[in-house]
């Protein structure tokens, strides 16, 4: 079970609480995540990443155990802290305005 | 009793005002999809209780809402907008090529003959059809790859389909247009079009009169009339009476003809209306005096409409897809504004008040009418 939290704005689409919690086959990645976070809330579909070319929007992150995991290739596997479930796995809109 | 609902779409969400056939009481409801920018609003003439919402941001992308209750509750359909076959290119800034890449719906028009049917204009520039509610979208290809499309090129605002309408009289024949391609029209549902720009004159282009390239702000028909139709370019008020074969000037005595938006009476085809902006560089009304103009002549011969609006520090804009007409025996106009005010008039335009103020900024402004 991997605990997941999501931006304001996609909790109001999804009609869920600040934290979700998917489970996952096999080994739990980037892509694995968002695929079981996908399945189970289609209204997600493309906000978080491109729904053809599953590329991560450019003002999404996603952060974990105070790292910035965005960068990660998609099929790396998530910390085990985020595996074992004493971590989230942080969904965060970038920063913006003024 | 007959009423009207009035969708804004705004920078921070969406709002609906309603009213009955006076027009004088208005209720408010919002923010629906607060945070979020909603393009464009519009709901189905032949079944007024669907509605479509256009709603996006740059951090999660594009949805698509959709109401069958008159916009009390709303339903996120599909959001999947893939360009048919291969993508191509279009000319970037720079002159050089640019793959299309999709950025948000700009406007939805649903069908005058089916509730089932709505086209979305979409950036980058092309033209996508849902005949099941808005489920499942598909390109009307054909526009894109016109033998012009790689020679599109944006405007500051981007390369977007902001306009489109159904003729009432065709189902296969459709106008669009485009920042900055120009007008086009098809006469087969969406096989084949061809630019409707002769007659367009634009300094900001290499060739004024090239056969695309001009930056169409909105383009309007009266539906007894769809041969007959009203232009607000970036600059120049144009008129066409052959169905945009051929277009004409009439932009006449207003005080500029630089703006965004043009509509036409609901029952009186010669009957315009622009709210001028002072130019291109400097966004709000001239003199900083918010005044709509009507001509009764169909254009060229202007008046100044101003009882009820703000005629001094006024610098708001009045951007394209932000002025509507209702169908009532007294015809009402409405548009919205930067500044957050939407102002009504139920009297063609003679007085004017605002029927809600401090919203987010005004994207679109779009009305039913309710029997």
């Amino acid at each position: 079970m991997i605990r997941v939290v999501l931006p304001e704005h996609l909790r109001t689409l999804a009609q869920v609480n600040k934290e979700v919690q998917v489970d996952v086959a096999g080994v739990p990645t980037q892509r694995a995540v968002l695929d079981a976070l996908e399945a189970r809330y289609p209204v997600l579909l493309g906000t978080i990443r491109d729904a053809q070319t599953q590329e991560r929007r450019k003002f999404i992150r996603f952060f974990a155990c105070e790292d910035d995991l965005s960068h990660e290739l998609p099929d790396t596997p998530l910390p085990e802290e985020v595996v074992r479930g004493d971590e989230p796995f942080f969904i965060i809109g970038a920063m913006a305005g003024g | 009793m007959s009423g009207v609902r009035v969708l804004v779409g705004t920078r921070k969400g969406a709002f609906i005002l309603t009213a009955d056939g006076k027009r004088d009481k208005w209720d408010i409801s919002g923010p629906l999809f607060e945070g979020w920018e909603i393009y464009h609003m519009k709901g189905s003439p032949v079944n007024p209780d669907r509605i479509f919402a256009s709603q996006s941001t740059g951090w999660f992308g594009q949805l698509i809402q959709r109401s069958d209750d008159g916009g009390k509750t709303w339903t996120p359909v599909g959001n999947q907008f893939v360009y048919d076959g291969v993508t191509g290119t279009h000319q970037w800034y720079d002159g050089t090529p640019h793959p299309w890449e999709f950025a948000r719906v700009w406007h939805l028009e649903p069908s005058l003959r089916d509730p089932d049917t709505v086209l979305a204009g979409v950036e980058d520039a092309a033209l996508f059809k849902s005949v099941d509610g808005g489920e499942n979208w598909a390109e009307v290809s054909g526009l894109r790859k016109h033998d012009t499309g790689s020679a599109w090129q944006p405007g500051a605002g981007g390369m977007c389909l902001h306009t489109i309408i159904e003729s009432p009289e065709d189902p296969d024949r459709l106008f669009v247009a485009i920042s900055s391609a120009g007008a086009f029209r098809t006469d087969d549902g969406g096989k084949h079009w061809r630019p409707i720009n002769s007659g367009l004159h634009s300094e900001g282009i290499p060739d004024p009169n090239a056969e695309v390239g001009h930056c169409v702000h909105r383009i309007a028909i009266h539906p007894s009339r769809p041969d007959v139709v009203y232009m607000q370019k970036h600059w120049d008020v144009m008129r066409s009476d052959n169905a945009g074969d051929s277009w004409h000037e009439v932009s006449g005595n207003l005080p500029s003809d630089f703006g965004f938006t043009i509509d036409v009476h609901a029952h009186e085809p010669e009957t315009v209306y622009v709210v001028p902006i002072t130019s291109d560089s400097v966004h709000f009304p001239p003199e900083g005096k918010l005044r709509v103009y009507r001509s009764t002549t169909g254009g060229d011969e202007w008046e100044p409409l101003t009882k009820g609006l703000p005629q001094g520090n006024c610098y708001v804009d009045v951007l394209r897809d932000s002025m509507a007409v209702d169908r009532l025996d007294s015809c009402g106009i409405y548009f919205g504004t930067t500044g957050g005010q939407v102002y009504a008039s139920a009297d063609a335009g003679d007085s004017w008040k605002a029927i809600v103020r401090d919203l987010p900024a005004v994207l679109s402004v779009e009305v039913q009418t309710l029997a």
